[in-house]
């Protein structure tokens, strides 16, 4: 545990990214089998134990201290596993001996619920609370040490001399405590073998345009198509079996049983999974969004809003690699493979630019005709490989202005994470008339969109607007006006106002604006919500 | 013994520039000028210059002429630990300071009126300091004091502990110029005594805003061994290796560019929050702090055991939570102004 927890330690507070790997890299040089793959699996978020969770140890913690102080102190630290590190109350044994850390991974791995929660205890009322927040991170998940999974592959990749892109391309086939891996980057073994696995490939991004790249850019160059509004999704489909992947790359097969059955196509694609209305047309995100996150859908549900898929490349066809040939040659391929197309799996079409005047007003039009369906262009150079990643140049995404509201800030909240104990949280709201009344209602919560100068700036105004508490939320001064930038608006119960907003940030500060000034109610419902379908 | 007739409600009131005195017209750690102050401890969020007449202790007087000329006050009253005077101004208010073991000269301010006793605590530690004198429990009938870490997650280490922390870091980057950001009053001396304690015997090397203070501390007898101001050393890179100390504002700015290889080292109470500590770019977080920790406030409110207990600055919510627990009556003043989040 120590070698494991000294090494956590030492990359989260080390701050230069070279540091970082050459500490890990040594750390691999050093450390034994299989100690050395769980920690690469715990640094990429990819260790999970079925009953050693966050909840586990919340729920531990509360039967041994007082509600309200493990409250207070949460929101104070704004991280969980420090929390309880630092409030588990030190009871040592003489007979304990400090687990290593493949001892603790067998351990939770292997035993039943109530005998993980005696040795979870055991270990917690023994370790200092270094060692504890290790520990406590390897239920929790969500070790921070500022290592993106990119990075760690490329450390990986640095540590065997080979590149990143082989590493995220078997990355998915792979599992803890990557043995394979580690002897083929180490030269004792060849190159893992995925080509049968029903796993995630790593997908190609796209940069947002900015008007530097459209001056740049040849547009004659480039393939456009619709951006639209649903989840990107990736389909594998072999002899071997089916699946569907987020862009993250989880499994979300059994949330969309009625999509899979629909693809008969042998290979990877690339598509935006949408919902649809029962004739067939393409529907609208909210109605999508009540198909996500349902791990079983019922009959009724599926039925009432079925999904489907607009496909819009191939990675890989009847086992064969395509990413190396020209988008051209894909979409090509993808014509001849989906030739009788379902209504519920469509081809993404393509079509021409001629300029930059073409690509604003087509971008508008797209917007306006597909009634929110269309959320912008994207633009895909025609002669471009399948390059996972975000390659410069490739793909650009062109979205539709952000929607922009002034609302009055009411309530503020601590952040968590690298934001601990800054006021970042923002509750929002517009004035509405209430029985004669001018009355602020809340719409929304933005998180996001200021820099971390303003962040300062915020917190401290927070601090000295504050007029009321409500546990770990302060009810500030109704006097500083936001300009929230959002993605969509539709009716909702979650606020009073009835009204919830879609990806909401914090465009602008507006210092300047008297609360007054800012929008109604009344005035948001006409401009946002009339045109939408119910 | 309070009643209607004496209860500290009625005659002391936290008001927006600090804690008031009615019958003795005095303010207590005033943040503006006033004509009459008790001034706790030389902190700059604690003592301001421009006041008439000032109460405190000889050396909290002799930090303050230091950082605001020797006529920061018009009148300047000295007084020692344990020395008992009348500042009423009618009838008698007797004021009495206690050593407080937050920094040297640190009070607490007993106030005595009509037969109730009140201590006011500034800020104050429990965990011994080699810096100053070892704070004095005080029977009372109310207990105001600070809570700059009154959350159950602060747990302060012992000092030698987290001085080892520092010579293990510098043992194993020997070719780093460890850093360290401390405040100029207090931390400073605290840690360059800790330093010597465990042994290290190497020169030790401070920013230029931290000489006059050096110099004022040993008037009073306290030996730091050899001190060399970083301006005096011509050739930087002699610093590899070895440990300057510098305010925490001078961390990441100009000044500590020309210094080799820096390993930032943090200092406070507040390190103990990891993500604090990266907030401040800081590699090697020391948890040295001149508060109280969770259990050194409970322990002083059970020991002074007073009738009810005020709470002036911090995490008020959580200590009058745990105060009510313990069957004490407890009340937040919610003074302000006392810098909440900063270096503590």
């Amino acid at each position: 545990m120590r070698r494991v927890a000294e090494l956590f330690d030492a990359l989260y507070f080390t701050q230069s990214h070279k540091a970082k790997s050459r500490l890990l890299r040594e750390y691999l040089t050093q450390a034994p089998d299989p100690e050395r793959g769980y920690v690469i699996a715990m640094l990429a978020g990819a260790l999970h134990f079925q009953f050693f969770k966050r909840n586990t140890i919340k729920q531990l913690m509360l039967e041994r201290v007082d509600e309200t102080l493990f409250a207070l102190s949460y929101d104070y630290i704004g991280e969980m596993s420090e929390t309880v590190a630092h409030l588990w109350p030190s009871l040592p044994d003489d007979d304990f001996v400090v687990p290593s850390f493949v001892d603790v991974i067998e351990y939770v791995g292997s035993h039943k619920k109530a005998d993980i929660e005696a040795f979870l205890v055991r270990c917690l009322n023994n370790l200092s609370p270094s060692l504890r927040w290790s520990l406590i991170k390897m239920g929790t998940g969500g070790l921070r040490v500022g290592l993106s999974a990119r990075r760690l592959k490329q450390i990986l990749a640095e540590y065997g001399d080979c590149d990143v892109g082989e590493i995220e391309q078997l990355w998915h086939a792979l599992t803890p405590p990557y043995q394979a891996l580690l002897d083929w980057l180490e030269g004792k073994a060849d190159k893992p073998d995925i080509r049968d696995k029903i796993v995630f490939h790593p997908v190609m991004l796209a940069h947002p345009i900015l008007s530097d790249d459209m001056n740049k850019i040849d547009l004659a160059q480039y393939i456009a198509e619709y951006k639209y509004d649903g989840i990107r999704v990736q389909v594998v489909n072999k002899p071997q079996g089916k699946a569907m992947f987020s862009r993250t790359g989880d499994d979300i097969s059994h949330s969309f049983p009625d999509v899979l059955p629909l693809l008969e196509v042998y290979g990877v694609f690339d598509a935006e999974l949408l919902a649809f209305d029962r004739q067939g047309n393409i529907s609208t995100f909210n109605q999508l969004q009540q198909r996500l996150n349902k791990k079983k859908p019922s009959r009724q549900l599926q039925s009432d809003i079925p999904c489907g898929l607009v496909i819009y490349d191939v990675l890989e066809h009847n086992g064969e690699d395509v990413t190396q040939i020209t988008l051209l040659e894909r979409q090509l391929l993808l014509r001849r493979l989906f030739s009788e197309s379902h209504e519920r799996v469509q081809l993404s079409k393509s079509f021409a630019i001629k300029d930059i005047d073409a690509l604003h007003s087509q971008r508008e039009q797209a917007c306006r005709k597909h009634d929110g369906l269309v959320e912008g262009l994207m633009l895909k150079r025609a002669d471009s490989m399948y390059t996972p990643g975000r390659p410069k140049g490739s793909w650009y995404k062109f979205k539709r202005d952000p929607k922009l509201v002034d609302a009055v800030i009411m309530y503020a909240q601590r952040g968590h994470g690298k934001r601990s104990s800054f006021y970042s949280d923002f509750t929002f709201g517009l004035w509405a008339c209430i029985e004669g009344e001018k009355k602020l209602l809340p719409i929304g919560k933005a998180y996001s969109g200021f820099t971390d100068a303003e962040l300062k700036e915020l917190d401290k105004w927070v601090r000295k607007h504050t007029i009321g508490r409500f546990g770990p939320v302060k009810e500030v001064k109704k006097t500083l006006v936001f300009e929230v930038a959002f993605d969509g608006a539709h009716e909702s119960n979650r606020h009073k106002s009835g009204i919830a907003l879609r990806f909401p940030r914090i465009n602008r500060i507006r210092w300047d604006k008297p609360a007054e000034e800012a929008d109604t109610l009344e005035g948001f419902r006409r401009s946002f919500l009339t045109s939408q379908p119910l | 013994m309070l009643t209607t007739n004496n209860h500290p409600e009625t005659w002391l009131e936290p008001r927006p520039e600090g804690l008031y005195c009615q019958p003795a017209d005095a303010y207590i750690d005033a943040m503006r000028p006033h004509s009459r102050v008790i001034v706790t401890h030389g902190h700059a969020d604690h003592a301001r210059g421009g006041h008439g007449q000032v109460w405190a202790t000889p050396e909290t007087l002799a930090i303050m002429a230091i950082r605001y000329g020797d006529d920061h006050a018009v009148i300047t009253s000295a007084l020692e630990y344990g020395q008992r005077i009348n500042i009423g101004v009618i009838e008698p208010v007797f004021l009495t300071f206690f050593p407080a073991g937050h920094i040297l000269g640190s009070a607490q301010a007993l106030l005595e009126y009509r037969d109730a006793r009140v201590v006011i605590t500034g800020d104050y530690k429990r965990t011994p300091d080699p810096s100053c004198a070892a704070f004095q429990a005080v029977p009372c009938d109310i207990f105001i004091t600070e809570a700059t870490f009154a959350l159950p997650v602060f747990q302060h280490p012992t000092l030698s502990v987290q001085i080892d922390r520092l010579l293990t870091s510098l043992d194993r980057f020997p070719e780093r110029c460890h850093l360290i950001g401390v405040y100029a009053l207090g931390k400073c001396q605290r840690v360059l005594l800790g330093l010597r304690a465990a042994g290290y015997q190497a020169p030790i090397y401070v920013h230029g805003a931290m000489i006059k203070l050096l110099e004022l501390y040993r008037e009073y007898g306290f030996d730091f061994g050899r001190i060399i101001p970083v301006t005096e050393v011509a050739d930087k890179h002699a610093l590899r290796g070895q440990i300057v100390l510098a305010p925490p504002s001078a961390l990441h700015d100009r000044w500590s560019r020309r210094l080799p290889d820096v390993l930032t080292v943090g200092a406070s109470g507040w390190m103990q929050v990891r993500a604090r500590a990266k907030q401040k770019n800081v590699e090697l977080p020391l948890v040295i702090s001149d508060h109280c920790d969770w259990q050194e406030l409970l322990d002083s409110i059970q020991e002074v055991n007073p009738c009810e207990v005020w709470v002036t600055h911090g995490r008020e919510d959580a200590l009058i939570h745990a105060c009510e627990q313990l069957g004490y009556t407890a009340r937040a003043l919610r003074l302000i102004g006392y810098d909440e989040d900063s270096e503590s």
